[in-house]
């Protein structure tokens, strides 16, 4: 099987540092693939390159074998910070995604009410992003990156700024989708059990300069109910990726 | 409790980020209105100040009663408005389209910011002689003098205001695959309108001082011009009460957009 996105020998500079060197990395298609790893190690500067919003120096990267030349559809987006255009209500988001992919106006309707129904947010199809909840602004933007079909879900932290609470639950919602849905994902997080409960591979990364240190197989079985988190396999892996992580947060402080 | 919702209510008055109801705002500024106004009339008909130098309420009131009656008034608010927005929109028209430009790109940025921050500091009252001589005391010189005022911050202002808009919604029409132009039109300016009309009501008001300075030094009609004619013949209570002619225009026209935001914009209320 030829894998949904490649990266070779990726490399990247800042003026002062060094963020990515040599990193390769490959995710199979309806493959969920979470990057962890401290603060700093290049995560998102990962993520911006794939997305095609950063230029790198050095390496290739391959959608669906061809290759990725800037920004684009093929690639949907779902950033950390809300991203919903405030003077657009919830639908009137995913709509403005479906149109700019080229879909005709009625069936833009019809999909963003059917991808809104999906995040369970019908009721608030017509609110405006200033009405809604921080947990809601996230399921609204995964509806509009999800409904325009892309090759590979891209995702930086989208529940970074939410509470614990209403981060569980988005877990569920996401895994739930993505069961319903299969999608090729790369997940950015720094929550362990996060990782753990939502990927089929982690892939932990390491800094100065950021590059990959280690990778997890996910053996769980899927669908995974919220009570898997207490299994004695989910803890196992759980500690053995915070172990890897933890040796960079020491090597940091000495 | 009634009381102690009461003294809640009032500290929040005075902390910050307090909240306000409507009527007490109101209540609070026009206390403030006629406070003022009680003490002027009681320095003026206490005696305590000659009216030379400040006539009474009563006095300024029973004047612009007269003016307005012959129409002199009418006459003066209607040139000098049709001045001020003929200007403003000259001004507004070109600085809303270069500002976004130099908020988005960086070659217009380095071609056109620094030019405007050297113009900006120029004191535009000493354009005065230069414009009458480029085009004479009529209306086309306070519309040259409003835009000189005027146009060099409004560029600026929107600059920012451009710059302003998040970085990942940028991110958010790329990946979309919108063209340059699709960002523009879709995504920046839309998302940079209600800080841009912010900029467009800060900067009405100055265009009215820039006007009413156009019309003191050189102009044989509108408000600025009726108030050197009163100074020459010590018409003070002809002065004042232009000056306050002015300042209910600015504060008319400064709520009247306020109100068209919330109407135009009201999801930017929750934002701010
Ligand atoms: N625009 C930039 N200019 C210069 N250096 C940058 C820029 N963006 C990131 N960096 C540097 O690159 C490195 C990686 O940053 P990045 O944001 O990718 O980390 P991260 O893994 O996403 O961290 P976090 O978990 O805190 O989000 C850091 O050392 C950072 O200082
Ligand atoms: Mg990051």
């Amino acid at each position: 099987m030829t894998a949904k996105l490649e990266i070779k020998s990726l490399g990247k500079r800042f003026a002062r540092n060094e963020a990515l060197r040599d990193v390769n990395l490959s995710l199979a298609e309806n493959e969920f693939v979470s990057l962890v790893g401290v603060s700093g190690c290049g995560k998102s500067t990962l993520l911006s390159i794939v997305a095609g919003l950063l230029d790198y120096e050095a390496g290739d990267i391959l959608v669906d074998g061809a290759p990725m030349e800037g920004p684009g559809l093929d690639r949907g987006v779902v950033f950390q910070s809300y991203t919903l255009l405030p003077w657009l209500t919830a639908r009137g988001n995913v709509e403005f995604a479906l149109r700019a992919a080229g879909y005709k106006t009625k069936e833009c309707r019809e999909i963003a009410e059917k991808h809104l129904a999906l995040v369970r947010l019908s009721k608030f199809m017509d609110a405006y992003p200033h009405e809604l909840s921080g947990g809601m602004k996230q399921r609204v933007a995964i509806a509009r990156a999800l409904s325009y079909r892309p090759k590979v879900l891209l995702m930086d932290e989208p529940f970074g700024a939410l509470d614990a609470m209403t981060r569980h639950e988005m877990q569920l919602l996401l895994t739930s989708v993505w069961e319903a849905h299969k999608l090729t994902v790369l997940f950015v997080t720094h929550d362990v059990e996060e990782a753990v409960y939502l990927s089929d591979r982690i892939v932990a990364m390491t800094l100065g300069p950021g590059r990959i240190k280690a990778e997890f197989k996910v053996d769980l079985p899927r669908p995974r109910p919220a009570s898997i988190i207490a299994t004695s396999e989910f803890q196992a892996l759980q500690q053995q990726v915070l172990a890897t992580i933890r040796e960079d947060i020491v090597a940091e402080e000495v | 409790m009634p009381q102690s919702k009461l003294s809640v209510a009032r500290r929040a008055l005075f902390t910050t980020g307090g909240t306000i109801g409507r009527r007490s705002f109101l209540a609070i500024s026009c206390g403030v209105f006629l406070l003022l106004f009680i003490l002027w009339w009681a320095a003026t008909t206490s005696g305590l100040v000659p009216a030379l130098f400040l006539p009474s309420p009563g006095s300024v009131w029973a004047k612009l009663a007269a003016l307005s009656a012959d129409g002199t008034l009418w006459g003066d608010v209607g040139i000098s408005s049709y001045r001020i927005v003929a200007g403003f929109l000259i001004a507004s028209v070109m600085a809303v389209p270069i500002g976004v430009l130099i908020g988005s790109y960086r070659f217009w940025e380095a071609a056109l910011e620094p030019l405007a921050d050297f113009i900006r500091y120029m004191p535009v009252v000493a354009f005065l002689p230069l414009t009458i001589l480029w085009t004479g005391t009529g209306d086309i010189q306070k519309f040259l003098i409003i835009w000189i005022g005027t146009f060099f911050q409004q560029i600026l202002m929107v600059m920012d205001n451009v710059k302003r808009v998040p970085r990942d919604f940028i991110g958010l029409g790329r990946t979309l695959g919108l063209s340059e132009f699709q960002l523009q039109m879709k995504i920046v300016v839309p998302s940079a309108l209600p800080g841009i009309w912010d900029t467009l009501r800060i900067t009405f008001g100055w265009a009215w001082t820039w006007l009413v300075v156009a019309e003191l030094v050189a102009a044989n009609s509108g408000l600025g011009y009726r108030i050197t004619v009163s100074q020459r013949y010590f018409q003070t209570d002809v002065t004042i009460g232009y000056i306050l002619i002015l300042g209910v225009l600015g504060l008319v026209s400064d709520q009247v957009m306020k109100a068209l935001e919330r109407v135009l914009f009201p999801y930017a209320k929750g934002q701010r």
